[in-house]
């Protein structure tokens, strides 16, 4: 037996040994039992397409790893960790999960923010580093943008990738049909894509929760839908390509002599239109950041704020519901439509393919993840989901396993997201803190 | 001053139907400038009913509910209001409103009515400073050009952010919460709570004020407290108070004028002495006598 004694100021007595022994073994043996439910005919039996017709093959020891793993492992958790008083799975978590904030919060924010500025230039950088860190800025802008949505406002978005869609559609096609460069479509871009946001914004006034999330999800697939059947006009399934490429003040990062090269002297070379692309992308996310905390401390996200803490009580000091929410999907959305262009112009091709369903999940997850309403947050959970998605590509059919895992130890751990307190966003003495436990998370 | 006299809201043949249920039963009253109405009666009377229309979350079956602002005078353009679609008329430092035509919004931010609720409904995750800068939104708003100056930090809107924190201050020095300014608001005991929705209230600067219930759940001391800063609140700030209460040692010490209601329907309207005394009220709040109950019981028995 390998139990740890029982810590003598706890205030609950440790149980007498036999007794824990027993009902550990009780414990596991039952776990097992399930386990065998569960994985008996899913791992145990395996229909295999034969010549002669369908054959039925049989794997019992793969049923009896399993369950012998469940067994052992549960009667290990029950005699070591679930033994001590209060001990819990939160007994696993990381010392720097587990308080959080403050020094440590700012430290991480500025080593991210350093990497950030110096990934290209950085030892051992090559072009596969930059391009991550391209499309985790991506999505760390993404999350900012629908941060405002979900975490300030409290407006559950399940659609939120057709505002992404639009930007990159926009960009695509203003450039096709009209022959506008990146940096005039960018503006455009975010203006017709909050444009999309107030459309969404209309019907989905008087919904809440389930119901607004069920409206945003149909939003998000009515737009892909569009863009897939509309042929003559958005190339359908074929999708758009040839998107112009972003210029650098009017250079093209081309090998000819008017080119970026050539202008600056330097040697041509590929790396320099990524490197340029991975700038673009930070400066855009630096301003989603620095608009969104702007926002917060002004007049109009307060009302956000506090529409996602009570509607009522917002009606009731005159502040107009629909204004308010409005201002909030059509904020988020012009975000969302900048990450789009972008992406537009990194791809240079773009199809309805990339804009799904899973897309609105995972930036959706990673706000969550993060804690709603938290800029750090976001940035973190961005950089582990994208990054650490992309790092596990090496272990090919494990990769989803390991993210679910680490989605649930999260959730496990930090309910709320990994920096889940509210900063106020004005002060008289001190900023203090507001508990997680105290704010709301909105009604939808 | 012509105080006595000078009315503040009117309310004429209100009536508010929930299916068959008739929740309100032309209620007509009158609230007065600088005074403190209370109106009461027993549960279910239609009290709070009253208060959802007048703040416009309900719209209301039937009736006119008219607000002045600046003096009474303006009542003469009722009817002409009333035949018009509009939903104010203002000039000469006079404005009326018709609350029955307004978003419950606009009835706060246009008319200048601020309520409470009877659950408190303070924003709980913001700290107690913010509550009181959200219910500025409008003054803050229109400094910050409508967010785009706040967004680039002009200073109009620096200036206006500070004269908001100090006029949130001054309400929590008043309401004695100033040590409390940055912790949120549902921290807070309940005493302190309702102190901090009635600051709130104010703080969106009503020419009217509605408190639904503000002595429910306190304790003597406090409701001694909350008696002195409703008075205070009467005596410095342009603001009338209409309060609904069931605590009578609230309702009798400070209001002015006291209406009754009971089955959606008037039955008293008064001084708080008058309506104290009154046979109808204390029939209403009390039941009426034996012999009373003999009478009808032998009237139906017939």
């Amino acid at each position: 037996m390998t139990a740890t004694p029982a810590k003598p100021a706890s205030a609950v007595a440790p149980p007498a040994p036999a007794h824990d022994l027993a009902h550990a073994f009780k414990d596991a043996l039952f776990s097992a039992l399930l386990a065998l439910g569960l994985f008996g005919v899913i791992m145990g039996l395996k229909t295999e397409q034969e010549p002669t017709g369908l054959i039925l093959e049989q794997h019992w020891e793969r049923v009896l790893w399993a369950v012998g793993i469940v067994f052992v492992g549960r009667l290990v958790l029950n005699l070591t960790i679930w033994r001590r008083p209060g001990g819990k799975l939160d007994d696993l978590m990381p010392k720097g999960l587990q308080k959080y904030g403050g020094s440590t919060g700012t430290a991480i924010g500025v080593i991210l923010i350093a990497v950030a500025l110096t990934l290209p230039f950085l030892p051992g950088a090559e072009r596969y580093h930059v391009d991550l860190g391209t499309l985790v800025l991506t999505y760390v802008m993404l999350g900012w943008g629908l941060n405002i949505v979900v975490g300030l406002a409290g407006l559950l978005d399940l659609g939120y990738v057709a505002f992404y869609a639009v930007g990159a559609y926009s960009y695509a096609l203003l450039a096709s049909y009209f022959d506008l460069g990146f940096w005039a479509c960018l503006p455009l871009a975010f203006i017709l894509a909050c444009f999309w946001g107030i459309i969404l914004g209309f019907p989905v006034l008087r919904l809440r929760g389930d119901y607004l999330a069920i409206v945003t999800l149909a939003f998000g697939e009515i737009i892909r839908v569009v863009l897939l059947n509309w042929s003559e006009f958005t190339g359908g399934p074929n999708g758009i390509g040839q998107i112009p490429r972003p210029s650098f003040f009017g250079l093209e990062f081309s090998r000819g002599d008017d080119g970026f090269a050539a202008y600056f002297g330097l040697e041509f070379s590929s790396m320099h239109r990524i490197i340029f692309l991975y700038y673009v992308i930070l400066v855009l996310a630096f301003v989603t950041h620095l608009v969104s905390v702007r926002l917060r401390k002004l007049p109009i996200g307060r009302a956000w704020e506090a529409m996602r803490e009570d509607e009522i009580a917002c009606r009731s000091l005159g502040l107009s519901i629909v204004r308010t929410k409005l201002t909030a999907f059509a904020i988020g959305a012009g975000f969302g439509g900048l990450a789009g262009a972008f992406f537009a112009t990194r791809q240079g091709f773009i199809s309805p393919e990339s804009f799904t369903f899973i897309e609105s999940a995972l930036i959706l997850a990673i706000v969550v993840l993060g804690g709603m309403g938290s800029q750090l947050g976001v940035a973190i959970a961005a950089v582990v989901m994208i990054g650490g998605f992309e790092y596990f590509r090496e272990f090919e059919q494990y990769r989803m396993l390991v993210f679910g895992m680490m989605m649930v130890l999260i959730m496990v751990w930090r309910p709320r997201g990994l920096v889940s307190s509210r900063a106020p966003s004005v002060y008289l003495k001190e900023r203090k803190k507001v508990g997680a436990d105290m704010v709301s998370q909105g009604h939808g | 001053m012509a105080h006595a006299t000078d009315t503040i809201l009117r309310i004429d043949h209100l009536t508010m139907r929930f299916g068959g249920l008739v929740a309100v039963d032309d209620l007509s009253f009158e609230a007065r400038r600088g005074e403190i109405t209370a109106l009461i009666g027993p549960n279910g009377a239609g009290k709070t009913t009253v208060f959802n229309c007048i703040t416009g979350f309900y719209k209301p079956t039937e009736g006119r509910m008219a607000l002045a602002h600046g003096s009474s005078d303006a009542f003469a353009h009722t009817d002409e209001l009333t035949a018009s679609p509009r939903q104010s008329w203002s000039g000469e430092g006079q404005a009326l409103y018709l609350l029955e035509r307004m978003a419950d919004h606009d009835v706060n931010a246009k008319a200048k009515v601020a309520r409470t609720f009877q659950n408190i409904r303070l924003f709980g995750g913001m700290t107690v400073l913010e509550n009181l800068m959200v219910a500025q939104h409008h003054y803050l708003m229109r400094a910050s050009g409508f967010t785009f100056l706040g967004l680039v930090g002009a200073p109009r809107y620096r200036h206006a952010e500070r004269a908001a924190i100090e006029r949130a201050k001054g309400w929590l020095e008043r309401i004695n919460l100033i040590h409390r300014a940055d912790e949120p608001a549902a921290s807070l005991a309940y005493g302190d709570q309702r102190r901090l929705e009635i600051a709130r209230a104010m703080c969106s600067d009503p020419v009217l004020l509605c408190l639904d219930e503000p002595a429910a759940g306190l304790n003597p001391r406090e409701s001694a407290e909350l008696n002195e800063l409703l008075l205070g609140i009467k005596r410095e700030e342009q603001t009338s108070l209409l309060l609904i209460e069931h605590d009578m040692s609230v309702v009798m010490e400070i209001s002015d004028h006291v209406v009754v209601l009971d089955y959606g329907k008037k039955i008293s309207d008064g001084a708080p002495d008058f309506v104290k005394n009154d046979p109808k009220v204390i029939a209403a709040y009390l039941g009426v006598d034996d012999e009373e109950v003999d009478a009808v019981e032998a009237e139906v028995t017939q």
